[in-house]
């Protein structure tokens, strides 16, 4: 197990968004997370990068605590994501954002390039390189050097994972990635994921369009009022009783 | 101009040639800690540090000057520090407050004490700076910005400006950085601080006010601070302005008390109604407009 979350909770006041959830993401695996409005999934994906701290609980990162470290450390452990609500860095060039997702990856100590070795010119090369290859990967190679600020929106949705994907994450966590997006785009993220997860890396995807979550998904949990009412195959949360009355609501299921 | 003119020349204006350069390194400290999205105003008691440390040193050792400089540029970046582990927590304008408080703290420390000569500050203090130092410690510090713009860690300092939380997801230590850019901009205003004591013979603690702090942030923000040389330029054009405008005044007149006054506030209110990025985004403004219009001829 790569991934394992163990009774998680966290609460706002008196409300419970996240009540006692478990779950586990295996290696190599697309695992989504679906669950109605206010399910508290995207409260979980920030729970597990750390923005927030949880209530209670464990979040466990192949055997290591991740709760209670603060984000960067969670990133440099292998854990990175993007946002429901897309948060590029939007004055820098998408080439740029990816640039700095590889923050984590890069080896250069600022006094090499303050004394113009040619290592450190070497090493900028490398990463430049590799972040411009990262956005061919998502299609977005002929936008490289565009402001993010400029960009559409499925397109900033696509730099926003290669953004992710430049730290080579063992786990990625997507924020509702197709949020917005005509068909022609939801097809081309879902091969992306798929193509993510060939690539060796975990995937957690918090995702509305269900369509696309039985498509690309290995496992799926769901989450209604932040406790977990679900988990399986597609085909078997598809059918669970549980997620009928969530979706439809109680009387339907009845 | 004959040799004897420029001589005159020279009497007359080099203090302005070395207040260009001082304050091009104070806006620096202010901009140091700006590039990380962090607005700091205690740069005046960095500054007052510096000056102090470097005057007290000349008085009661027999240091090198060079010596003297190395722990003004230090001793700041140090203290900066412990100030950073709690303040940096802040944001914007809390952060702004809580580094005028502590400027506060720095500036009447001095003040009330015995060995600082507290109101009166330290006078005599013996002239050691030349211009020409003044001017190699910008190139210095104009050179560290140039070369970190860029870099990893550059590219770090731009994310933490645009967007914190998605920096941090992304592994940057955003504390780290934060803190580092505090120090790098306190070593700046030491600096200064310390070659400006040794170039007007005082240390006066009135100089290292929170007034002081806003001038710095004039020049930044007047020159730009979306460019490293930015805030340079807003300290040349904002040195420069009251010596051209009192020649100026003179000749047609007219006193240069108040018409400075006027000037230098209505030059701030233009630049930052048509020129939100300051003097320094302007030829690439320019650029921009050419080629548009040229488009616009193609098309």
């Amino acid at each position: 197990m790569l991934l394992e979350l163990k009774d998680v909770r966290r609460t706002f006041g008196g409300l419970a968004a996240v009540d006692g959830a478990s779950l586990a993401v295996e290696a190599g695996e697309v695992h989504g997370l679906i669950g109605p409005n206010g399910a508290g999934k995207t409260t979980l994906l920030n729970l597990i990068s750390g923005l927030i701290p949880a209530t209670s609980g464990t979040i466990r990162l192949d055997g290591v605590r991740l709760d209670g470290l603060p984000s960067h450390r969670i990133a440099a452990l292998g854990v990175t994501r993007t946002y429901q609500n897309i948060r590029l860095f939007p004055a820098l060039t998408a080439a740029d954002n990816v640039l700095v997702g590889a923050h984590l990856k890069r080896h250069a100590p600022l006094w090499r390039r303050m004394l113009f070795l040619p290592s450190a010119a070497v090493e900028e090369r490398g990463a430049r390189e590799a972040s411009l290859a990262l956005l061919g990967r998502v299609g977005m190679a002929e936008r490289a050097r565009e402001r993010a600020s400029n960009l559409s929106y499925g397109e900033q949705r696509r730099v926003e994972i290669a953004r992710a994907l430049a730290s080579s994450p063992r786990v990625m966590l997507l924020d509702e990635p197709t949020a917005g997006m005509n068909p022609g785009e939801v097809a081309a993220i879902a091969e992306l994921i798929r193509g993510v997860s060939r690539a060796g890396h975990s995937v957690l995807l918090v995702e509305h369009n269900v369509k696309l979550v039985m498509k690309v998904c290995d496992r799926i949990t769901v989450l209604d009022f932040g406790k977990v009412i679900a988990d399986g195959t597609p085909a078997e949360v598809a059918s669970d009783p549980a997620v009928i009355a969530a979706y439809l609501g109680g009387e339907a299921a009845a | 101009m004959s040799l004897g003119g420029l001589q005159d020349f020279w009497l007359t204006y080099q203090s302005t040639v070395a207040f260009v350069g001082l304050n091009g390194l104070l806006a620096l400290s202010v901009y140091t800690t700006l590039s990380c999205g962090q607005l700091s105003l205690a740069q005046a008691a960095f500054m007052a540090i510096g000056a102090y440390a470097s005057a007290i040193l000349t008085f009661h050792t027999r240091a090198p000057f060079a010596l003297n400089l190395a722990v003004a540029t230090l001793l700041p970046a140090l203290v900066a520090v412990p100030l950073g582990l709690p303040v940096l927590r802040l944001k914007g304008v809390f952060l702004a407050i809580a580094t005028i408080g502590f400027g506060e703290v720095v500036r009447l420390f001095f003040v009330n004490l015995d060995f600082t000569n507290g109101a009166l500050g330290l006078t005599a203090v013996p002239q050691r700076t030349a211009i020409w130092m003044i001017y190699a410690a910008l190139a210095v510090a104009l050179f560290v910005l140039w070369r970190v713009r860029g870099s990893r860690a550059g590219y770090a300092l731009e994310a933490i400006r645009e967007d914190e939380p998605a920096a941090r997801t992304m592994g940057i230590d955003v504390a780290r950085y934060k803190l580092a850019m505090l120090a790098l901009g306190a070593a700046f205003a030491g600096l200064a601080g310390a070659l400006e004591a040794h170039y007007t013979f005082m240390v006066a603690p009135g100089t290292y006010s929170f007034t002081r702090v806003v001038d710095m942030l004039v020049y930044a923000v007047v020159g730009g601070t979306g460019i490293f040389y930015g805030p340079v330029v807003g300290a040349t054009f904002l040195t420069l302005l009251p010596e051209v405008l009192r020649e100026v005044g003179s000749r047609v007149g007219l006193q240069p008390g108040p018409l400075r006054l006027f000037v230098n506030g209505l030059v701030l209110l233009l630049v930052i109604l048509f020129l939100p990025e300051g003097i320094s985004s302007l030829p690439g403004r320019l650029r921009a407009r050419r080629r548009a219009r040229r488009e616009a001829h193609a098309a």
